[in-house]
């Protein structure tokens, strides 16, 4: 059931597109997470209303209306208010590049929650302690604050990658020849359906597995110096 | 701005959202009736009941419901002739049927999962009390247990309940006419498209928050028993 017509490296093609789109967005969702947990714990209000909005936002609507927004709205927007200021422009967006922007930008509003949970994690006293030996902020926060945040943001920062890397597959509506966009045009070559994307949930399993093994030894590694009860 | 493009659309974007909270509703309710005994029986200690019911639950977590769909969707064509002799094609013909077997079986996934956790998360004491008054079987399950593991449930379930609602805009991918549906058939007929996304994501954001405020009012309600300790157990947010 599992023969392929020959058209098997069009999906080992496409997971390499699919990790691509998947690493690029999770480095994107990550400074993004850094910069909305600081503002969602800064003191300034502007800070916090504009990161409050921004998970709100996102955590209220769905990512492919989001894709869509990016990637046919954005260029529109920008056309239309160029044409508002009398010029006559034409923007296009690479498909790679629109898709690496949304998803990173989707998924950095989980990456906010998950950095502002760590900061929190990190015992109080340490931070007060580090400002009375004279650090400054931004040396607290580099010395002491952040090796500590990663611990504890690596099993939430897992989860993100996980749900993150099966949100790429959205990118196929947008013609980006990722492993789903491959699936359905050797699905229309051979008429085989079933075949080419029961393979490419296969593909999509395998990540995950890797992702989960990888994010077990992450953490036994971070965790390395805290003794167990 | 000329905005008289998003009323005249009005009635069909809502139109739309009401196929989108009908096929929420009815996976999310097929999705519970069949997730309440697969926890149960991923608790089981025998191998042959708890590791079908693993692998499944793996499988449909595991793999990005865009796939789900269209395995079922176009997957289903590749066994068209075994499916016409046993009378079930005119079921998986339709998008609408496809839509929600696939976005059920994936509910039903995740919340058995959310409640194996609140199943194993029920005090030990409560059960042994029970045990002690005479409870077993079922009617452990059904007085102590399953009552204390849906309320440690709820919050996760929420989520659940919040990602399922926009998980269902792939179904405009299978031809269905859901809200996102509706909003990129007018985009490809007027190419308007950030007025009418982002008209179309103001109305998400409302059913989502809608959602949101009900199981808080549930929880609330759920947990009047226990009013003034500080309330622990946060929800935590599982993106999907």
């Amino acid at each position: 059931m599992l023969d392929l017509k020959g058209y098997g490296w069009m999906l080992w093609q496409g997971l390499e597109l699919t990790i691509l789109v998947g690493l690029g967005a999770m480095a994107v969702a990550l400074a993004l997470g850094l910069i909305g947990a600081w503002g969602k714990l800064s003191r300034a209000r502007a800070g916090r209303w504009a990161a409050g909005t921004y998970t709100t936002v996102i955590r209220g609507v769905p990512e492919l209306l989001l894709i869509l927004l990016v990637y046919y709205g954005v260029p529109t927007l920008i056309q239309d208010i160029a044409e508002g200021a009398g010029y006559e422009i034409i923007v296009d967006l690479n498909p790679f590049v629109a898709g690496v922007v949304t998803i990173g930008f989707i998924y950095g509003a989980f990456a906010t929650e998950v950095f502002r949970g760590a900061f929190l994690a990190v015992p109080r006293g340490q931070i007060e302690a580090a400002r009375a030996i004279g650090m400054s902020r931004a040396l607290t926060f580099r010395r002491i604050v952040l090796p500590q945040m990663w611990r504890f943001a690596l099993p939430g920062l897992g989860n993100v990658w996980m749900v993150l890397i099966k949100a790429t597959a959205l990118i196929s509506v947008i013609q980006l020849p990722e492993l789903m966009r491959n699936a359905q045009i050797a699905m229309g070559a051979t008429k085989l359906p079933f075949t080419f994307f029961f393979v490419a949930s296969l593909f999509y399993l395998g990540i995950t597995i890797v992702s989960m093994v990888v994010q077990r030894r992450a953490e036994a590694w971070a965790n390395r110096g805290v003794r167990r009860a | 701005m000329d905005l008289a493009i998003i009323w005249e659309s009005l009635p069909r974007l809502l139109d739309g959202a009401a196929l989108t909270v009908e096929i929420t509703v009815i996976s999310l309710a097929i999705g519970l009736a069949l997730a309440v005994p697969l926890a149960i029986i991923r608790l089981s200690s025998n191998p042959l009941l708890w590791m079908p019911v693993y692998g499944y639950i793996f499988y449909f977590r595991g793999t990005p419901l865009l796939v789900q769909l269209f395995l079922v969707y176009y997957g289903s064509g590749q066994f068209r002739p075994f499916l016409d002799s046993i009378g079930l094609w005119v079921l998986f013909r339709e998008a609408y049927f496809c839509a929600v077997l696939t976005l059920t079986l994936n509910t039903a996934a995740y919340t058995a999962e959310i409640l194996r956790g609140a199943i194993q998360g029920v005090p030990r004491g409560d059960i042994e009390a029970a045990r002690a008054l005479g409870y077993s079987g079922t009617l452990l399950y059904r007085r102590i247990v399953l009552p204390k593991a849906f309320r440690l449930a709820l919050p996760a379930y929420t989520n659940e309940v919040v990602f399922l609602l926009q998980a269902t805009s792939l179904v405009s991918i299978i031809t269905l006419l859901d809200l996102t549906g509706v909003a990129r058939i007018i985009v490809a007929r007027s190419f308007e498209p950030y007025k009418l996304y982002i008209t179309a994501g103001l109305m998400y954001l409302v059913m989502s928050y809608f959602f949101i405020l009900l199981s808080r009012f549930l929880e609330h309600r759920l947990s009047g028993h226990m009013r003034e300790r500080p309330a622990s157990g946060s929800a935590v947010s599982e993106p999907r």
